[in-house]
């Protein structure tokens, strides 16, 4: 099946054209199109999946690469597949997601008169993010990434007619395309340097030395630059909670599950070619925006605004965890947070189909009324939190022990921030998070009329739910995922957090032997999801530098007390965030409008999200539309006024020539004429009429003729 | 020639160009037809002298017994009979003096410098010729002068009458009816 | 009495009729002035008649000479009367119509 690969994108583009096309006129609006595209894929994807659990090799590779475009023998673009775990990983994650979608849209949007065109355009984006997943070279996955850019922008602004989604879509799009700037430039300094484009090319020719020191971190921050686009982090987080003003299958399929997730992907793929100053870097970065925007979700009461903020500081999360050496962590909690989020969403769309609102205030008490939305949710909410037994717990504890890791092993002591930022974020997202659900499901009614028209939704809604519910416990991931994923050799050639070899199983037992859990062979067991599982196992224990023996015990000893640190801190602030948020939501304890009341500032503050989209306005939007003002007033004065200037020119040369006509032209030609007439009359003189003139005249031309002829 | 010959010969030069002066410069026509006259009486004598006898008769008969009558009858036609002295102011006098006197030295000058094959003249009657050459190998010319004569004629006769004569011409033809 | 005398005598006698022609307002002073340039040719023609050979050509030419010069004096005259009795006037000068 594997070899088929290819045909996996081309499925869902198949069934966009033919939505776009006739979609109207299809029996049921060609829904059914779609989804039997999506499950295809989904069923190919699994197959695939299949055969790579079965190789269970952490390098298990299956790269295809044909030339595209020839110049004579030599082969200046390539095309084709590659596909190892991460990718398997991910086909897997994009098609279960995707076709769940597809199966709650044919619920939620029934009866809209677009129906059609909204199954095509979610046949688009599935083709385009298939693709970047498939991509095996700079070019591809950057073409693919702009795709998934349109088919957010189609789907965000898709009911176009209300000015805040068309606004929405305009903002995702541009924002997006700040990011993809920054990724074109990295993509180009790898190009201008390497002359390649295909990853194992490229990373190839950066062993080789062509890209180093400063240009090679640039190349990476730019093309991080991506990632923070796609990926909504700091600064660029400002379209992702506008972008709910689209349907919310959208909001779930792209904005918590997949095309967000492409910026963590991206990150992965080329992580060989990160140096540990772009490293920090990301990390940075993620670490800003899991604080900045947990704070903000603190304040919002609309539902599915929480739930975007909330994917945003998990987006955070995942960047921060790559970027502080944590590469199954990131990409673990990529893939957890998927499903989850996922869950969330579509949760959140059902509870909105029900009440016919999206602001919590107006909820309360739904969980008598809508029980499978309720426990689906819940379930989603615990994977969050952190909840050991779920799969959040699984991914984040990893995260936050990578974190602690990083800080324990790196001499500079601010490094710790990484640690405590995430570990503080985790508290209060379970904060926030059970504040949602106590608000929304708990508690007494608020709206009374809305509630009491409140019920379950049809099946075609929670039957996608309970599928995504299900799959947030951490059994589903542990133990094999750290093994097949594991953090690649850096090709940076530098010391420090790119740690090479990935490590074979065996190597990696006898690392572990003196692990407490006594789990000598890590890898095939499907250890119990009680504790943190083979987490330690499939840690980034790997030496740094150029792998010492006794270096490598020493970092394992590390790694391996980090991750008991962090998984009972974790464990402990997660608690203390749900307690908390009981007390206050749901026991009353603390009121929470005094204390709304009496951090007034604050709370304003975090409820106008920072007031970034303030600042964006006042100085980026304003300063183009300044500049085009500026560049109209050019166009209208001077170069409108040298065009005039040109025809005024033509005017005035016709005006001459004109007169010149009149004068000169017309002046010659009437000067012959009077010449003419004056000549005429003067010779008419000649003729008097009298005789004697003419014989006189005649006498003296004779005698002149004489005296001729004479002398 | 001899004495008489060349003394007769100068003075009926003299008369005739003299008269002929006069014609040009006298302002009254009455004198200058008489001096037209007498310029004709000179030529006359000229042409005995040049033994054309016939020739000379001729003129005389023609041109003084003729043409000046004619010339006087057309002057007082032509006049109103109050003007008894009908003077007739001449103009234009010194370009048209300069022509005439330029052109007569080119004449002269002509006249003079070629070299004629001169003969020696005869003097023989000559009307006896002239009628016979008239008959004979001038008829043509004869005949065509004498048809010329009669259009003169009766265009002269016409060009003259008066301007009733038209109505008058209308009635006769109806009057023949 | 030689040719040349006879020349200079008839030069003479046309150029007075030329001026008389030239000058003279009375169109009969015109016609005399004719008349007289006519005559000059006629004693031409009979001087070169006697002196250069005795055909008789010259002598015949001056007699239609003088037949021409009387028809043409009785047809111009009556043209005198008849524009006398139009315009009452033969003066040259009224009759420039041909002007131009």
């Amino acid at each position: 099946m594997i070899r088929y690969a290819y045909i996996i994108p081309f499925l869902p583009l198949l069934s966009f054209f033919i939505n776009i096309a006739v979609g109207k006129r299809l029996p049921r609006k060609g829904d059914w199109l779609s989804l039997a595209t999506i499950a295809t894929c989904l069923a190919m994807s699994i197959a695939i999946f299949i055969e790579v659990f079965q190789a269970y090799d952490p390098n298990f590779r299956y790269h295809v690469v044909f030339p595209w475009i020839t110049v004579g023998d030599r082969a200046l673009l390539n095309t084709g597949i590659l596909i190892d775990n991460v990718t398997a990983v991910m086909l897997l994650v994009v098609t279960i997601v995707s076709t769940l979608v597809h199966l709650f849209s044919i619920g939620y949007m029934h009866g809209d008169p677009r129906y059609s065109r909204f199954f095509a355009y979610l046949s688009i984006f599935s083709f385009s993010m298939l693709g970047l997943v498939l991509a095996e070279s700079f070019l591809f996955i950057y073409i693919f990434w702009e795709l998934v850019g349109l088919s957010s922008y189609l789907l965000i602004g898709f009911w176009f007619e209300k000015k805040s989604a068309s606004d929405a879509g305009k903002k995702a799009f541009i924002v997006n395309r700040v990011g993809d700037f920054g990724f074109l430039i990295g993509i180009l300094i790898i190009y201008a340097t390497c002359g390649v484009l295909g990853y194992d090319q490229v990373f190839l020719a950066i062993g080789e030395g062509k890209i180093s020191g400063t240009l090679l971190t640039l190349a990476g921050i730019g093309v991080f630059c991506g990632a923070i686009g796609k990926s909504a982090q700091f600064p660029l987080h400002v379209w992702l909670p506008d972008a709910m003003e689209g349907p919310t299958p959208v909001s779930a399929l792209i904005h918590a599950a997949t095309m967000v997730a492409a910026g963590v992907y991206l990150v992965g793929r080329v992580y060989p070619m990160f140096t540990p100053d772009a490293f920090l870097f990301i990390a940075c970065f993620g670490l800003i925006t899991l604080f900045l925007t947990a704070t903000i979700a603190l304040a919002q009461n609309d539902i599915k605004k929480v739930l975007a903020y909330s994917t945003c500081s998990q987006l955070g999360y995942m960047i921060m965890g790559l970027g502080v050496g944590g590469y199954t962590a990131g990409l673990a909690h990529l893939t957890t947070h998927a499903a989850f989020k996922a869950c969330l969403f579509l949760g959140s769309g059902s509870v909105i189909h029900a009440v016919h609102s999206q602001d919590i205030q107006e909820m309360g008490g739904l969980r008598k009324k809508m029980p499978i939305t309720f426990v689906t949710f819940l379930i989603a909410t615990l994977a969050i939190s952190g909840v050991p037994g779920f799969s959040g717990f699984y991914s984040k504890d990893m995260i936050l022990g990578a974190a602690l890791e990083f800080g324990m092993k790196s001499a500079n002591p601010l490094h710790m921030i990484f640690f405590i930022g995430a570990l503080f974020t985790a508290g209060l997202t379970a904060f926030y998070m059970f504040r949602l659900v106590i608000l929304t499901f708990f508690g007494a009614p608020k709206d009374h009329h809305k509630f009491d028209h409140a019920h379950e939704s049809p099946p075609s809604m929670w039957v996608p739910l309970v599928i995504l519910a299900g799959l947030s416990f951490s059994f589903w991931y542990s133990g094999w995922f750290g093994t097949l994923i594991q953090k690649p050799k850096s090709v940076a050639n530098l010391a420090g957090i790119s740690a090479p070899a990935p490590v074979a199983p065996m190597e990696h037992a006898a690392v572990m032997t003196p692990a407490p859990e006594g789990e000598s062979v890590p890898v095939k067991e499907k250890a119990p999801d009680a504790s943190h599982g083979p987490a330690p196992a499939a840690h980034e224990g790997a030496p740094a530098g150029a792998g010492h023996g006794s270096d490598a015990e020493h970092d394992a000893h590390i790694a391996h007390r980090a991750h008991a640190i962090a998984m009972y801190s974790s464990v402990a602030v997660g608690t203390l965030g749900i307690l908390l948020a009981f007390v206050v939501y749901s026991f009353g304890w603390i009121n929470p409008a005094r204390v709304m009341n009496a951090l007034k500032p604050l709370h304003t503050f975090l409820q106008n999200k920072w007031y970034f989209d303030e600042l964006y306005e006042a100085t980026v939007v304003n300063g183009s539309k300044a500049f085009s003002r500026g560049l109209y007033w050019f166009d209208l004065h001077v170069v409108d006024g040298l065009v005039n200037l040109s025809a005024q020119l033509g005017v005035f040369v016709s005006f001459l020539v004109g007169k010149f006509d009149d004068y000169v032209v017309d002046g010659a030609v009437n000067g012959l004429a009077s010449a003419t007439t004056g000549s005429g009359s003067l010779l008419r003189r000649l003729q008097t009429g009298k005789l004697y003139h003419y014989v006189f005249v005649l006498a003296g031309g004779a005698l002149i003729i004489f005296l001729i002829k004479a002398f | 020639m001899s004495g008489p010959a060349d003394t007769i010969f100068y003075a009926a030069a003299a008369m005739t160009v003299g008269a002929a002066i006069l014609v040009a410069i006298l302002p009254n026509i009455l004198y200058a037809a008489v001096a037209l006259l007498f310029s004709f009486a000179g030529v006359a004598g000229l042409y005995i002298l040049l033994s054309a006898d016939f020739l000379a008769a001729t003129q005389v008969l023609v041109y003084v017994g003729g043409i000046i009558v004619l010339l006087l009858f057309a002057v007082f036609l032509s006049n109103r009979i109050s003007d008894a002295k009908i003077t007739n102011p001449t103009h234009f006098r010194l370009p048209a003096a300069a022509i005439c006197l330029v052109l007569f030295g080119v004449l002269s000058y002509a006249a003079v410098s070629t070299p004629y094959a001169v003969k020696k003249g005869v003097y023989l009657p000559t009307t006896a010729d002239i009628g016979e050459l008239l008959m004979t190998r001038y008829l043509l010319p004869f005949e065509v002068a004498s048809v010329l004569l009669l259009a003169a004629l009766i265009g002269a006769a016409l060009l003259s009458r008066p301007d009733r004569a038209a109505a008058e011409k209308g009635d006769m033809e109806e009057g023949k009816r | 009495m030689t040719l040349d005398k006879l020349l200079v005598i008839a030069a003479a006698l046309f150029c007075c009729g030329l001026y008389t022609v030239m000058t003279r307002r009375n169109a009969v002073a015109v016609l005399m002035g004719v008349e007289l340039i006519l005559n000059a040719t006629s004693i031409n023609f009979v001087a070169f008649s006697f002196f250069l050979s005795r055909a008789m050509g010259g002598q015949i030419f001056a007699v239609f000479i003088i037949v021409l010069a009387a028809a043409e004096a009785a047809v111009a005259l009556a043209i005198f009367l008849r524009m006398f009795s139009t315009t009452g006037t033969v003066e040259v000068d009224a009759a420039d119509q041909l002007k131009g």
